[in-house]
């Protein structure tokens, strides 16, 4: 066994919450560099160069590049041969605490029905996952809530089949409108049971921007969704252009034999994902 | 690309009148930030026949919770929020003199209505460029609300606040037009 000390999760999750906020990850930032050359609406092209404008100001000055700085959600793959001396989440939301604090992160967590803010944007939304190996790999992904709250699931019925899940995508991404701050990337899931799906949504959007996934009926399926969506005519921040979507991310993952569970979780263009090993 | 509009915060009914959906425009001025919380404050103390803790005519509110500022600066990140969600309580204020409104994403039918027949503007900020707007923020105080944090109301003094016109007085909707110009029908 290794013995890992909960203090430096801790240090590390501080670290993470701080970087995640400031500093827009390549794959992103190439993608939307990208999307600028390309776009046709010169109103969507002004509004991509703010964006991009807007994250170099953010990485040069240590500036949250959003004012939204999420909620702070967790995956988590502790080795199995990992031996911690504390517990875990007590760890990572001591590291969130900090973090909020010491990066003058805007804390965004409150009780669901009191509305009253928890002061320190806890608690966390922690998913964990137990692999091989004597390693914690810690990944953060903040939500800003923009683009959160017009994810969507469904329960489809196994005979709408494909037609029916990209109606689905299309018509959630439809209604979205200019709300996630597009462009935006997508995360698809497909299958599983009711929360599992959304779980895969989620996890979808952590793959580096514009990754495929490696089964080729899902490529296509993804190159037929972005078509699509950009077929919308949304552009960025829903003036009216060609990029709606920079990607669309899908996982998949057996389910019932009498259902089709589909779950679209929106990410904005501030697609903030860090992650550590320790 | 068109050069964006100069326009002074307060708004002039002139010149609320005159924007147009599309137009890029440059506020300077005094805008008050209010977000979901703050607005259901400031309907309740009407219903409660009180005065709002600040003149709204003519005012633009800015739907912002900004990032808190570290010592020595004005203000944090400060992008707009979703606009959606003061739908309810917009048309109210409107009645009372409200002349703008920046945020990010689409308004009611209510709101847009309301907004034709007051002679009143919506903008969006581009949402998400918190760090670049805030460039444009020279001077931030708390007017009311302090115990809601970042959803306090702020008077803010801002010099060439960059927005783009989405909902004009004469019913012009960016929108619709933007889709309706940029959509492909498979
Ligand atoms: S949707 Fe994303 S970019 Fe837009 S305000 Fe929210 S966190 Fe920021």
């Amino acid at each position: 066994m290794r013995q890992v000390s909960t203090k430096d999760i801790t240090d590390k999750v501080r670290d993470l919450c701080i970087s995640a906020a400031c500093d827009l990850d390549p794959d992103m930032s190439s993608a939307l560099r990208a999307a600028r050359e390309k776009e046709e609406s010169p109103l969507g092209k002004e509004v991509l160069g703010q964006i991009i404008e807007n994250f170099e100001i953010a990485g040069a000055e240590g500036l949250p590049m959003c004012q939204d700085t999420g909620i702070s959600v967790f995956f988590v793959e502790l080795g199995r041969d990992v031996a911690l001396d504390g517990p875990l989440y007590d760890a990572i939301n001591e590291g969130v605490r900090r973090g909020y604090k010491d990066g003058y992160l805007r804390k965004s967590v409150c009780h669901p029905l009191k509305r009253i803010n928890t002061g320190d944007n806890t608690p966390a939304i922690v998913h964990t996952s137990i692999v091989e190996g004597d390693k914690v790999k810690i990944k953060i992904a903040p939500k800003g809530a923009g683009s959160e709250n017009m994810s969507r699931l469904k329960m489809l019925k196994p005979a709408e089949g494909v037609e029916g899940i990209k109606s689905f995508v299309v018509e959630t991404v439809r209604e979205a409108g200019g709300n996630p701050c597009p462009p935006i990337v997508l995360g698809v899931g497909i299958g599983g049971s009711f929360e599992k799906c959304a779980i895969l949504a989620k996890k979808a959007l952590l793959r580096p921007v514009g990754t495929k996934n490696p089964d080729p009926d899902l490529v296509q399926l993804e190159a037929d969704l972005l078509r699509m969506i950009n077929d919308l005519g949304i552009g960025p921040m829903g003036f009216g252009g060609r990029t709606t979507a920079l990607a669309v991310h899908i996982e998949a993952h057996p389910c019932h034999i009498a259902s089709l569970p589909v779950a679209v979780n929106i990410q904005c263009h501030a697609g903030r994902h860090k992650e550590a090993v320790i | 690309m068109s050069e964006p509009v100069r326009i002074s915060a307060p708004l002039s009914d002139e010149m609320a009148g005159k924007l147009r959906a599309g137009d890029k425009v440059l506020i300077s001025g005094v805008l008050y930030t209010a977000r979901d919380a703050a607005h259901k404050r400031l309907i309740e103390l009407l219903d409660a026949g009180k005065e709002l803790p600040f003149d709204i005519k003519g005012q633009i509110i800015y739907y912002v919770g900004p990032t808190p500022e570290r010592p020595g600066q004005v203000i944090g990140s400060a992008g707009p929020t979703t606009s959606g969600r003061m739908d309810a309580y917009t048309p109210r204020l409107i009645e009372l003199g409200l002349k703008g409104m920046v945020g990010k994403g689409a308004r009611s039918k209510d709101v847009l209505d309301s907004i034709r027949k007051h002679k009143a503007v919506y903008m969006a900020a581009v949402g998400g460029a918190a760090a670049l707007i805030r460039r444009s923020i020279k001077k931030a105080e708390i007017v009311a609300y302090e115990d809601l944090g970042p959803e306090a109301i702020r008077r803010l003094e801002v010099v060439d606040f960059p927005a783009i016109v989405v909902n004009d007085a004469e019913g012009g909707d960016l929108f619709l037009q933007g889709v309706q110009k940029y959509r492909r029908v498979s």
